[in-house]
């Protein structure tokens, strides 16, 4: 051409790859050669997977304890809707050596920890130990910044406010006695929120602090009594308080109470017949919730869950029909094309 | 007074803010987004931090605002540049220099030889006699032959700038309108009045022709301008695509939003709650997507400038996109409007073959060799040097002396009505009326038979080096019904001869019957001609004896002198004559198309675009030009032509072509289809388009005024639809505009003007894509346009490659965009269920501010610049593939229901998943996974790996930005969750970065892994599985292609590019004859008119009209007595009345008997009182309130002309006032 030839002019655009879209690349196609077997490989490897699940899960052992109360059978019934203090126990077997180590939950259903403004309705900087917010909390705890008397609240908010406080303790029959198994409180809670999130000011001792604030309206106790034997597990770390203020993500949760790390139980729970005694302060009656406690072991893959083996094995099973069916319609396709 | 000033920028630096802002608003889009933001402002309601929203709204508003302060820049450029154009401005006597936007009405300018026309002008005076000047119209309305306009006579003795500076007229005219073809007005002077018509006026874009220079009053200057006035407003353009998801913005939570159950059975609770969730649910359609579009459009503009293809050479000019939304409108364009002068033209004639006494000159060599260009210099020194012809043959035989062949050049030097111009010895001018004369005469010129120089009586000619003189007996002119001309002449022997050249079929039934055999030679080759698109003539002679001669002259002057029926009597007395005439030849002149339109026109048409061509021009040579690129073809069906005159006529043509296609439809059908006919009327239009059988329409303007009327457009576009090819002659610019209002209107398709001249302004702007012809000389259209490039041949790259590509990686993009968001947002939806509808986020806001700007945007803005499905090549290959586009089958209801199908479907996975598995989950140390941050970074994880997987798979063309892009994406999602859920960022902002620790508590697990992995696997195999079998066993072309192309496989289809000669031989042929001619020019130059002084004075002869022109050139002289004694000598008006008959029948060229004054009646009164007021203290009144006056109330304008003594003081005022009509 002579065109080509002539000078480049400046207003000629440049000739790059960029410019005229002549970039090199890489132009996947989903050809049968590819899809099929990729199928049949991700197929494998699910089915895999789901069946190692499976069996992990199936050898994690459950014992779940409701302890509502809503039957008038149930021992806990009487405390339903009791304004005192109220104990009380339910006892229960375990058939096989539960192995350990065994987890101790609680578990609460239909309570809507995850609701917007309840999981909003506190105050970081308070609760990281700032003493400017403890005179004056930040407006997103309300209504539970200020009491009647225009007093802070410390810690504020209703997610605080309405910390769990049910209390537990399990003992094993042993020959007609009561033997208490001793249930591990410690690091309970995320290590994060123990050592960075959570902090108490520093001010020794801790109850100079809380001066001039007030405890939360449903608390028993104020924050700095919450553990008055360990100082490391006092007022804002307290991991009970750690535990709770971790908000549930659905409705329906369970969090870690204690662990049974100790004594004759380091190796799990022997079978027998145990006594749950139940300090039950917690009301659930008003919107329809259930309590629990859980005990239970994990496997390498944590808890007990049979959906995530199930669901494995499904889709894995699914690819390998599908790549069979693709080959199927591969197939004909080809032979009509040949045609 | 109105200034001249044209403004077309829409801010300056203090009200860009304010206006541009108001601007902005008004689109829905930001309006909504700033409802949204007022609403996160409200504590109640808040459902996320009023930061995710502001930060994308703020840089929408500012790349936009900068965006438009850049084009409104360029703007004021281009009016700074048209506004200090210099014109001279008459001023106290004294000509100077003065910006165009200075010039104001009321003033006398001068413009000389090639200049633009400043403003509308009134002709005063030329230097040519007369008052005449030529004037090119192109830019205004298209046609490029010379017009001609005269000057009201008494101005034209005005001359020389005094005399002009003591003008003293008053001019009474309608208001600015649009209407090119018409101006009425009356001037005052010296207490006469004088009408005004359209032949004295010079418009705003014209440009002056072999005219040395001009005097011109103003009358309307700048917005006034007809130019102006046809130009239309500037709207702004939005695609489809933008319109759908508008739409889809605004019905899209009419349908989602849940009224939640109220939790504790407030409905004002419920009211906000109502609202938060509007907060949450905006990320389906978020800011961020009309940013990404922006830029992807932005993306492929650059493209666009940056495309070799589209680059002139010739006229170093690449293709432009001036505006950066219209890209994928590219791509599903459906009707193309073109103008034909200088679009599809090159408006260059060339003489290309001719046939001579049986013998065809000038035939393409079969190989294509490239051949030689014939050197005319040494045998003829004065040849034209750009004349081009490559057959030898011919020059051969002139310089054997082949009797034909000199009686064939010496009837082209000799017939015609061109005027020359000797600037000096041997530098040959010549002024043609229209392009084709002028390439004949050239052409005879160039082989050795110069026409050099006329006088009324003779004709002067070089004939082989030999001058020779003939004396012009009579020029029978042209008009269209005789579709033919001739001279008589008598050669310096005394012989004396009929030469003519006309339309073939009219001349060859002249013939002498002797010539049977010749003609039909010369019919076979003016067949051939014809195929080829070429204008073809006939050229016969005819020697005359002295006494016919006397004989018929007689006869001649009678019915010259006729006062009845002088029309038909003087046809009748040409007719008489132009018998028995001997067949010379014939000649084919290319009307020069543009390079590549044939095949563009071609290709298009292929691609389903139907191409609608709107010219200015008249019918013959539009229907031309229609055959010679290809719409037309001799194989068509039917071509209809609608050129009724009353709305009645319109209708019964219109219906007659419907008729007639019904009857062509039924008997080539069967039996069954014929039913169908009988049973249904043929008013049905619905099956319009399905009508077999090629047809085209041909309609003109006037015509096409009925047509568009509201009661008949619907016949007409169901009619016009169904044609393969429409031509529409002879409209003015705004009809252009309605045509294509009409098809928008009635079609609902996508259309795209392309023009070149300010005459396709209207219609530039008023379709919705505007493609400009850049290179050229004027540049209203591509300032007006969307799109400009210098050939109409990259139009099939413009809409084939970058159209298509465009609108398949914008369709792309939106489908990935809205499944993304969809599978983003619903989220919240499903999660609503179990966190009592309280508008609680899944997600972190930081991941909602980022999700959109960061974590999915830049991969998915790849996709959307770089995707490609096939080659460019190929897509010019297979024009077919550009039907998806206009189908709209991308991106229509079901592709966005699809779409948001999979993202809801996605987001179902995403939600359940993670509860399914987390709920019960716990961590090896016992810790439940079931808290709120963790289910939050396992979701989000998911979502983020999910919508790569899904944009890796929907990414065709993975270039180095692709790779980069996508797996960075991922890396920084990755990257910025760990920073912000870092103990670094909590410390500082404890009460922002609540999220401390979960990334690494939550990602250290292997049971989030595998959710992930599952999650992701249930999202992305179905699909995967569904477009593999879609691929198999519904491959759609394009994949086919992409397919063959990955394969290298050479088998290609024989879908589309029959190149070369398209369509078959045979059939019509077109007469080239005057095309572009006007009747009249004869009188013209038999009256002596349009000659020079200096020619003339060599005249030394008497003919018929010899009174009338002696008198004007003793007229003449007067004029150029010193101004000192004009005052007593220039003649009274009444001496001048003599002209009149020798103008009378020439009336389309002259405007009559318009110089006769017209005595004045009930308007003198007013006008007196008016020039009565001092000028000076007489207060220039805006335009606007003058529109408004009544009809007999003037205002007038200070002239800047200073009063020589001796004339009256209101001498100073031009009276330029409006009345309404």
């Amino acid at each position: 051409m002579v065109k080509e030839e002539q000078e480049e002019s400046p207003n000629r655009p440049d000739n790059t790859a960029f410019t005229q879209q002549r970039l090199p690349a890489w132009q996947p196609i989903l050809s049968a050669s590819i899809v099929i077997p990729m199928f049949v490989l991700i197929g494998a490897a699910f089915i895999g997977v789901g069946v190692a699940l499976f069996i992990a899960s199936r050898d994690i052992q459950l014992q779940e304890l409701d302890y509502t109360g809503d039957d008038s059978a149930h021992p806990c019934y009487k405390c339903r809707s009791s304004t005192e203090k109220c104990t009380c126990s339910m006892t229960f077997s375990i058939p096989n050596l539960f192995k350990g180590p065994v987890f101790f939950y609680y578990g609460l259903t239909n309570y809507f920890q995850n609701q917007r403004k309840y999981g909003a309705s506190k105050d970081d900087n308070q609760l990281y130990g700032d003493l400017d917010y403890f005179k004056d909390p930040s407006s997103s705890c309300d209504p539970y910044t200020l009491d009647s008397r225009n007093i802070p609240i410390v810690p504020c908010g209703a997610l605080a406010n309405s910390m769990f406080n049910d209390t537990f303790s399990l003992s094993h029959v042993v020959n007609g006695t009561q033997k208490i198994v001793p249930l591990n409180g410690k690091g309970i809670a995320w290590w994060t929120d123990y050592n960075v999130k959570f902090r108490n000011p520093s001010v020794t001792p801790l109850i100079n602090a809380f001066n001039g604030t007030k405890k939360p309206t449903n608390w028993p106790k104020p924050a700095y009594e919450l553990d008055t034997t360990d100082v490391y597990n006092n007022g804002f770390i307290n991991q009970d308080f750690l535990v709770w203020m971790r908000r549930a993500a659905l409705p329906d949760f369970r969090k870690l109470y204690r662990r049974i790390t100790h004594d004759d139980y380091v190796n799990g729970l022997p079978a027998g017949n145990y006594t749950l005694t139940i300090e039950y302060n917690y009301p659930v009656y008003s919107f329809n919730g259930r309590k629990k406690v859980v005990l239970s072991n994990v496997s390498w893959m944590g808890g007990k869950n049979d959906f995530l083996g199930i669901a494995y094995i499904v889709v894995g099973s699914m690819c390998v029909v599908m790549s069979i069916v693709m080959l199927i319609v591969y197939a004909k396709f080809k032979f009509a094309e040949d045609d | 007074t109105q200034s001249n000033c044209i403004v077309t920028s829409k801010y300056n630096i203090l009200t860009f803010l304010p206006v541009n802002l108001f601007e902005q608003f008004q689109e829905v889009a930001n309006t909504y987004f700033l409802f949204l933001l007022i609403l996160q402002l409200i504590p109640q309601i808040s459902s996320l931090s009023w930061f995710t929203t502001i930060v994308p709204l703020a840089l929408v508003l500012s790349i936009t605002a900068v965006k438009d302060a850049t084009d409104d820049y360029f703007r004021h450029k281009s009016d700074n540049q048209v506004n200090n154009r210099q014109s001279q401005v008459l001023i106290r006597g004294s000509l100077q220099n003065e910006k165009w936007m200075n010039v104001k009405v009321g003033d006398v300018i001068k413009l000389e030889n090639n200049q633009f026309v400043a403003a509308d002008l009134l002709l005063l005076s030329s230097t040519e006699p007369h008052g005449l000047c030529y004037i090119e119209t192109a830019e205004l309305d298209g046609e490029t032959n010379m017009k001609v306009r005269q000057s009201v006579s008494v101005t034209a003795e005005l001359g020389d700038p005094n005399n002009l500076a003591s003008f003293d007229g008053e001019v009474v005219c309608e208001p600015p309108n649009n209407k090119l073809d018409r101006f009425c007005g009356t001037l005052y002077w010296r207490e006469k009045k004088y009408p005004l018509t359209n032949q004295n006026m010079l418009l705003r874009g014209c440009v002056l022709r072999n005219t040395e220079a001009c005097y011109g009053l103003v009358i309307f200057a700048g917005p006034d301008t007809k130019l102006m006035q046809n130009s239309g407003r500037t709207k702004f353009k939005r695609t489809s695509i933008d319109q759908y998801h508008l739409r889809e913005v605004g019905s899209l939570f009419q349908s989602y939003l849940p009224w939640d159950p109220p939790v504790d059975n407030f409905m004002f609770s419920a009211f906000l709650s109502f609202w938060s969730y509007i907060i949450i649910l905006n990320t389906v359609v978020p800011i961020s997507l009309y940013v990404s579009v922006e830029v992807i459009r932005l993306g492929h503009s650059y493209f666009i400038n940056w495309d070799r293809q589209m680059f002139c050479s010739r006229c170093n000019t690449a293709a432009e996109s001036r505006t950066t939304t219209l890209n994928e409108e590219l791509g599903q364009v459906e009707y193309i409007f073109s103008d034909k002068t200088g679009t599809l033209t090159q408006n260059i004639m060339t003489f290309n073959k001719c046939s001579i006494n049986g013998q065809t000159y000038g035939e393409v060599d079969p190989l294509g060799k490239q051949r030689k260009r014939l050197d005319f210099t040494p045998f003829n020194p004065l040849a034209n040097p750009d004349f081009c012809f490559y057959d030898e043959k011919l020059l051969e035989s002139v310089k054997v002396g082949d009797l034909h062949t000199h009686e064939f050049f010496r009837l082209l030097s000799l017939c015609h009505t061109v005027m020359s111009e000797e600037k000096s010895e041997g530098e040959l001018v010549y002024k043609a009326q229209s392009p084709d004369e002028g390439a004949l005469v050239t052409a005879a010129r160039n082989f050795g038979f110069v026409f050099r120089s006329r006088t009324p009586g003779t004709i002067t000619t070089i004939e082989m080096g030999r001058t020779v003189t003939y004396s012009l007996l009579a020029i029978l002119d042209f008009n269209n019904i005789r579709k033919r001309m001739s001279v008589i002449v008598r050669s310096p022997e005394g012989r004396i001869c009929l030469y003519c050249k006309g339309a073939d079929t009219v001349l060859l039934e002249r013939l002498h019957p002797c010539n049977q055999e010749l003609m039909s030679i010369t019919s076979d080759h003016l067949n051939e001609y014809g195929a080829d698109g070429l204008r073809t003539l006939a050229l016969a002679y005819r020697e005359l004896s002295e006494d016919e001669w006397e004989a018929w002259s007689e006869s001649h002057r009678c019915a010259d002198k006729a006062t009845d029926c002088r029309e038909d009597r003087l046809a009748a007395a040409y007719d008489k004559i132009e018998q028995d005439m001997k067949l010379l030849g014939a000649t084919a002149i290319e009307d020069k198309l543009q390079e590549g339109v044939p095949e563009t026109i071609a290709l298009l048409s292929l691609a389903n675009i139907k191409i609608w061509v709107l010219t200015g021009d008249k019918q013959e040579t539009a229907v031309n030009i229609g055959y010679s690129c290809k719409m037309l073809t001799d194989d068509m069906t039917e071509v209809f032509i609608i050129g009724g005159h009353t709305v009645q006529s319109v209708r019964q043509e219109l219906r007659s072509a419907i008729v007639c296609r019904h009857q062509r439809d039924c008997t080539s059908g069967r039996g069954s289809k014929q039913l169908h006919c009988s049973s249904f009327p043929p008013s049905a239009s619905g099956d319009m388009d399905s009508i077999s059988g090629e047809f085209a329409l041909i309609i003109s303007g006037h015509s096409l005024a009925h047509a568009l009327e509201a009661d008949m457009e619907a016949e007409f576009v169901s009619t016009a639809c169904a044609c393969k090819a429409v031509i529409c002659c002879r409209v003015t610019p705004l009809q252009k505009a309605q045509v294509v209002e009409l098809i928008k209107k009635h079609k609902k398709a996508v259309t795209l003007a392309i023009g070149d001249g300010a005459n396709d302004v209207s219609m530039i702007k008023s379709a919705h894509i505007g493609v400009g012809i850049s290179g050229q000389e004027g540049i209203q259209a591509v300032l007006a346009s969307d799109y400009s490039f210098a050939q109409f041949r990259f139009l099939q790259r413009l809409l084939l490659v970058h159209g298509r590509w465009s609108y398949l990686r914008m369709c792309r993009f939106l489908c990935y965009f809205f499944y993304k968001n969809f599978a983003f947002t619903m989220v919240h939806f499903w999660f609503g269920f179990f966190c009592g509808f309280s508008a609680q986020t899944v997600y972190d806001q930081y991941f909602i501010t980022l999700y959109n700007i960061v974590y999915t945007s830049l991969p998915v803005l790849a996709m959307g610049v770089f995707d490609q499905d096939v080659p460019d090549h190929r897509s010019l290959e297979y024009p077919k593939l550009y039907e998806p586009g206009q189908l709209n089958l991308l991106f229509n209801k079901k592709e966005f229901f699809i779409c948001i199908t999979q993202g809801i479907y996605t987001s179902v996975v995403l939600f359940f998943v993670p509860y399914a598995v987390l709920s019960d989950a716990t961590q090896s140390n016992g810790v439940p996974l079931a808290d709120y941050q963790t289910f939050t970074v396992t979701t989000a994880t998911a979502l983020v790996i999910v919508v790569s997987v899904q944009i890796a798979l929907d990414t065709g063309f993975w270039t180095v930005f692709n790779h980069m892009f996508v797996w960075g994406s991922v890396g920084s999602y990755f990257t910025i969750m760990f920073a912000l859920h870092s103990q670094t960022l909590f410390r500082i902002f404890p009460n922002q970065f609540r999220f401390i620790g979960s990334a690494q508590n939550t990602l250290l697990q292997p049971v989030v892994w595998l959710t992930i992995a599952l999650a992701t696997a249930i999202c992305v195999v179905p699909v995967l599985a569904f477009r593999f079998l879609k691929l198999d066993l519904k491959p759609q072309l394009s994949d086919t292609v992409r397919h063959t192309q990955l394969a290298r496989q050479k088998r290609r289809k024989p879908a589309g590019r029959s190149m070369g000669r398209l369509g078959a031989r045979g059939g019509s042929r077109r007469s080239g004859y005057a095309f572009s001619h006007q009747e009249g020019f004869g009188e013209l130059i038999t009256s002596g008119k349009n000659m020079r002084l200096s020619s003339l004075a060599l005249a030394n002869f008497a003919s018929k009209h010899s009174s009338s022109w002696i008198e004007t050139l003793r007229r003449k002289k007067n004029n150029h007595t010193p101004p000192s004694t004009s005052g007593e000598c220039s003649p009274a008006p009444s001496n001048m009345s003599g002209m009149g008959p020798a103008l009378s029948n020439s009336s389309s060229v002259l405007g009559g008997s318009q110089e006769t004054p017209i005595e004045e009646e009930t308007d003198t009164a007013v006008v007196l009182s008016s020039l009565s007021h001092p000028a000076a203290s007489e207060p220039a009144e805006p335009r606007a309130p003058a529109q408004v006056a009544p009809a007999d109330s003037s205002t007038s304008a200070a002239a800047r002309t200073d009063s020589p003594g001796g004339w009256t003081r209101s001498l100073e005022t031009v009276q330029v006032s409006c009345f309404f009509s």
